[in-house]
């Protein structure tokens, strides 16, 4: 079975293009010219040359020693914390700017939760000299103070989405309704492997990085370019994305990914999309989402603002039905006391998204050669307010 | 179907209205309908209220928020619906984005809105691409006419495409916004409904977005069939009763 998107933009039964006439005109350009526009030598010189001379690529394999000792296999940390800006995200951001100036655009637009996309966009936009509107929820302006500074400082203007429940999912039509007010100069960065086709293969494209990193270390540290296991945390799902590219095709290769379960899958605040969600359509694509009988969204709950999202890409609703992909749902709990014991084992204080991959170590039955590599998305600092809060520190 | 094609036979110009169903109260759907065609109104677009309406901007949006929260479902306002015909008889269209109808089961909604009376449908999310190739002959066995939109932006040659796919209008967006925009129409929109009355398409248009006063009412509708006001109405509902309805109607 094929996992990679096909021409008409579905993987599986998952995907297309669920968009406005407005819209057309630009995703359909995107269509034409994402993928030789990526070919060209020029582009892929200077997006190599930044990713490794400005995010700090390639990140670390990192073996954990004790964490290891605790659960019994080989588990390497694939460091995505150390990326500049303190996430993955930045992968993406760097790709879709250098496509934006191809394209000729000079207004940029993206949507952020928790803001860590929204930091990565200003942070590219800086650097290309770019004007850049970042559309994140009322209630998350609140909730991420921080990072709605570090947007600011990098010359962004933060735009507060007031519609509908003020969370991630209302930035993202705001954004898009910013996208068709403003047809002819905008281009939009989509933060994840969500929205219409192609922007879930070209961000997975962008995000493959990971994977293709992991297969040449591991080849080094163990003689194998393959694991037994990826391990990695899923909101919308661009860090998974990555981190599973390269071996879609390998089914040796156990593929988990992690959701948030919130205060527990039928507690009414959870955000365990494959678990709750039906196939329906949001931000312009077929997926699994929360949605209620009549199929109105339905608005999700996660201690971790970057799990908070009431769908997932389409290649992870694929990876689900399909079985090649096995979710667990991790709640809140689960998480922050996995997040704490990767601090005291190993002296990393990871993202609260990334626990939520750190906790299905403890859901697994390993054996003692297993490799096992997962994917630290991010780093903990801009999380340390809910951590605070937690453990009463 | 027949309805919409017979008014557009009629040699004036058309005034369509979209309402947000099941607002401002639950129950003033079928009311402002019967208020509407009492008051000389030619076609009424009906809303079905979606929690993420990608196209609107803020008036419609919140109707539609509030819609929900009155309790409007699509089979809610398929069941007020049930007996319009009894009472109206000007063509009704229904205008929703996609996933409640996919929820609902697009044949099972095609059907019960041929058997209810409603005319057409248009939905914004539904693209040509999509449309035509896995809806068509649903919409087509229960005799629905599938309204689409057409942008400043589209190609002369998607226009072509989108008209040879219509057996009614083509819902022609006036400038690059979502709903509710109320900067006027200046010369770049004057010159894009003068284009696209030069193409001579085969189905009529009938513009909206952006009209929300007589001036604009009369510019769109020099070159066009028809104009169709959405938010400026449902602002007006959102502060005048029900039974006022003939004020607005009498501006256009």
């Amino acid at each position: 079975m094929p996992f990679q998107v096909n021409k008409q933009g579905y993987y599986g039964e998952f995907g297309g293009a669920y968009i406005p006439e407005m819209l057309y005109p630009n995703i359909e350009e995107l269509r034409r010219k994402y993928l030789s526009i990526m070919e060209e030598a020029s582009f892929q010189k200077e997006f190599h040359q930044l990713l490794r001379d400005y995010v700090g690529r390639p990140t670390p394999l990192y073996f954990a020693k004790r964490l290891s000792e605790k659960y019994q296999a080989k588990i390497y940390l694939k460091r995505e914390d150390l990326c500049h800006t303190g996430a993955h995200k930045v992968n993406n951001t760097i790709g879709q700017i250098l496509l934006a100036q191809r394209l000729g655009k000079k207004r940029i637009i993206a949507e952020t939760g928790a803001g860590q996309h929204g930091v990565a966009t200003a942070t590219v936009c800086a650097l290309m000299g770019l004007e850049c509107k970042i559309y994140m929820g009322e209630v998350d302006i609140e909730r991420q103070a921080p990072n709605v500074a570090r947007m600011k400082m990098l010359g962004a203007e933060v735009i507060p989405a007031t519609s509908g429940s003020k969370t991630l999912k209302d930035a993202t039509n705001e954004a898009l309704r910013d996208w068709i007010n403003h047809p002819e100069n905008t281009y939009y960065i989509i933060g994840s492997v969500v929205g219409p086709h192609p922007y879930p293969d070209m961000v997975a494209r962008f995000q493959s990085v990971i994977s293709q990193e992991i297969q040449k270390q591991l080849r080094e540290k163990e003689g194998t370019s393959n694991p037994h296991y990826i391990i990695a945390c899923v909101g919308g799902g661009s860090n998974a994305a990555g981190a599973f590219y390269h071996y879609l095709d390998h089914s040796k290769v156990v593929l988990i990914a992690s959701e948030a379960g919130g205060k527990g899958i039928h507690s009414g605040k959870s955000a365990a999309t494959t678990i709750l969600g039906k196939e329906g359509i949001i931000h312009g694509s077929k997926t699994l989402l929360m949605q209620t009988d009549d199929g109105q969204i339905t608005e999700p709950y996660s201690i971790s603002a970057g799990l908070d999202y009431p769908g997932v890409g389409p290649l992870h609703a694929h990876l689900h039905t399909s079985g090649r992909g096995k979710f667990h749902a991790i709640t809140d709990d689960e998480a922050m006391q996995a997040g704490l014991e990767l601090c005291q084992l190993e002296g990393i204080i990871p993202a609260i998204e990334s626990s939520h991959a750190l906790a299905v170590l403890d859901k697994i039955k390993f054996q003692k050669e297993d490799i096992v590599v997962l994917n630290l998305s991010g780093r903990g600092d801009k999380d340390l307010n809910t951590y605070i809060n937690y453990f009463n520190l | 179907m027949k309805r919409i094609q017979e008014k557009l036979k009629e040699n004036k110009k058309l005034l369509s209205i979209y309402m947000t169903a099941g607002y401002p109260e639950l129950d003033d759907t079928v009311p402002i309908i019967k208020e509407l065609e009492k008051n000389g109104v030619d076609m009424i677009e009906i809303g079905i209220p979606f929690s993420d309406p990608l196209a609107d901007g803020p008036t419609i949006q919140e109707s539609s928020t509030q819609a929900l929260k009155n309790g409007m479902t699509l089979k809610l306002l398929l069941e007020q619906l049930q007996d319009i015909r009894k009472e109206v008889s000007i063509p009704l269209v229904l205008m929703g984005y996609f996933n409640p109808i996919l929820q609902y089961g697009v044949e099972k909604f095609c059907d019960r809105c041929q058997e209810i009376g409603i005319d057409g449908i248009i939905i914004p999310d539904l693209p040509l691409e999509i449309y035509s190739k896995t809806y068509q002959p649903l919409f087509e066995k229960y005799n629905l006419s599938n309204i689409l939109l057409i942008t400043p932006q589209t190609s002369e040659k998607r226009i072509r495409e989108i008209d040879n796919l219509t057996n009614t209008f083509i819902y022609m967006v006036s400038s690059a916004s979502t709903t509710g925009s109320q900067s006027g129409f200046g010369t770049s929109q004057t010159a894009y409904f003068q284009k696209i009355h030069q193409m001579h398409l085969k189905n009529p248009q009938i513009v909206g977005f952006g009209i929300y006063n007589q001036q604009t009412y009369n510019s769109a509708t020099q070159y066009a069939k028809g104009a169709i006001i959405g938010s400026a109405f449902i602002k007006f509902l959102s502060h005048n009763p029900l039974h006022q309805i003939n004020q607005f109607i009498k501006e256009f």
